[in-house]
């Protein structure tokens, strides 16, 4: 389905307004095949919120969202098919063994051969030794990891993580980077990354866009980034816009 | 509609059975319970057996007809209820299940319930009280289709207004049912109702669901046109249920609340 000469993601023009409140104020982007852009703001500057959107979970006010070269509103089942998402602050039904979580995963997204998929993405996380285990007796950092397999599970094109370093040790945090950009490089995988950890940021995006009140302040590389705003390093760039409110 | 998707959703919840004692009472137990306690009022009751004929009938049956639309309505809003506890409707809504799936998914867990809890009580009722159900006949079969189709109703009604309005109605998972109890029915004729609230009443078609079996207990004829409003009745409410709860959930997209159901 993706198209390798079109952006994989076009956003244009998005506005959500929640009653007199703006989330998000007109933004436009695209994401091209195989990039990992970054998305970073302080909180509350409408990065989750227009995740959400990407996701269909939340409906945009106006705007254009288009993925694979499709509208997001009228072709959202054929489009998350090939979308997947992992974040911090959700989590897996407890209950549920680690096995059984990415088993219904899999059913979901219609996916074949599932054991094998589910041995060759728990091995990747590192999670082999928990594949029994029930999810609530999983550590945070198991549990980031566990929502990073279900998102790596369906073999989507398009990714967005949603700080998903956020509760590992440095250890298991750089194997996940590592990870991202195996699979990047050897599938073509685009993703939009958000994270508060501007070192990762920097090591990850290929490009950035820095939101604010739910506005693009600016957006390049992270060295265009620094330039535009004569910092050393996108942390002294985020203090600076996160001061400026 | 992909049955995949609803077979991942139906599979995701009976493995929760799977080792969760206070889901397995949900089951086995509290329908249980139930039936030993209005089991004992209907045998305290049989002394007056020539004052009031069929008690045993009426009441055990209506009891285990009214469990049959009780789970029924539990199996969706408990199955949706699942998924807020979980945190996983972000999971669930962000892939490619449409709430049609969801909503055919919390059907399929419905029927499953109700079919266990049936056999339980109807065992439980052969087994403590001589009883059995299906003395009704085969009009038992319309009869409980009916239930359960009343039961998804009142069950997609409650889901609608806690995806809408969040955990301050969670309590409705539960209360719901009770407040459609006294219009449907089940322990009494609809004629002991007020003039005013037997229209209401009709309007009910679990009423004409209770009413159709006393009518086969004590005529032995098929209530035809019980059976048919029942029938007319939750095909129009069902429709009009459906698509309620894809407004609803439109709505919840539009002001972010999907995302933050249980918040």
């Amino acid at each position: 389905m993706p198209t390798a000469s079109l952006p994989i993601v076009e956003v244009r023009v998005l506005i959500k307004r929640f009653g007199d409140f703006t989330a998000v104020d007109g933004i436009s982007f695209d994401i091209e095949p195989g990039e990992i852009l970054g998305l970073l703001g302080p909180n509350g500057a409408g990065k989750t919120t227009t995740i959400q959107m990407l996701l269909g979970l939340i409906t945009p006010t106006s705007g254009a969202i288009r993925i694979f070269g499709k509208d997001l509103a009228t072709h959202r089942e054929e489009i998350l098919q090939h979308v997947n998402f992992s974040s911090t602050y959700i989590s897996m039904p407890y209950s549920l063994t680690v096995e059984e979580n990415l088993w219904v995963v899999a059913k979901l997204y219609g996916m074949t051969d599932i054991p094998r998929r589910i041995d060759d993405v728990l091995k990747k996380v590192e999670l082999e030794a928990a594949r029994t285990h029930v999810t609530r007796r999983l550590s945070s950092g198991q549990m980031t990891r566990l929502a990073l397999a279900k998102a790596f599970l369906t073999e989507p094109k398009v990714l967005l993580l949603d700080e998903p370093t956020a509760s590992l040790d440095p250890d298991i945090a750089h194997k996940v980077r590592a990870l991202l950009k195996d699979v990047r490089q050897t599938t073509g995988l685009s993703v939009l990354y958000t994270s508060h950890n501007m070192k990762e940021m920097e090591e990850m995006s290929d490009r950035i866009i820095f939101l604010q009140k739910g506005r693009i302040v600016a957006q390049g590389t992270a060295q265009q980034i620094m330039q535009q705003f004569g910092q050393r390093d996108l942390e002294d760039v985020f203090l600076k816009l996160a001061r400026e409110q | 509609m992909k049955i995949h998707r609803i077979n991942a959703l139906v599979q995701r919840h009976l493995f929760l059975y799977r080792r969760s004692l206070p889901r397995l009472m949900e089951i086995f137990y509290w329908p249980f319970i139930d039936l030993v306690i209005w089991g004992f009022i209907t045998v305290y009751l049989m002394k007056f057996q020539g004052q009031l004929p069929g008690v045993v009938t009426f009441f055990l049956g209506a009891l285990i007809l009214w469990d049959v639309l009780f789970r029924a309505q539990q199996g969706i809003t408990i199955s949706f209820l699942e998924e807020v506890w979980a945190r996983n409707l972000m999971n669930l809504f962000a892939s490619p299940l449409t709430p049609g799936e969801f909503l055919a998914s919390t059907m399929a867990l419905s029927v499953f319930k109700v079919s266990v809890v049936s056999f339980v009580m109807a065992t439980c009722a052969v087994l403590f009280y001589d009883y059995n159900v299906f003395m009704i006949g085969l009009s038992l079969i319309p009869f409980v289709l009916n239930l359960v189709i009343a039961g998804w109703i009142i069950g997609v009604l409650t889901t609608s207004l806690i995806m809408r309005f969040g955990q301050e109605v969670e309590v409705f998972a539960w209360g719901m049912v009770f407040l459609f109890q006294p219009i449907s029915c089940v322990f009494y004729p609809v004629e002991v109702l007020p003039q005013w609230l037997q229209a209401i009443a009709w309007g009910n078609p679990a009423a004409h669901v209770f009413e159709g079996m006393r009518s086969v207990l004590t005529t032995s004829e098929f209530p035809g046109l019980h059976l048919a409003w029942a029938t007319g009745l939750n095909g129009l409410y069902l429709v009009l249920m459906i698509g309620w709860f894809h407004y609803t959930f439109n709505v919840c997209k539009e002001r972010g609340l999907l995302v933050r159901v249980g918040e």
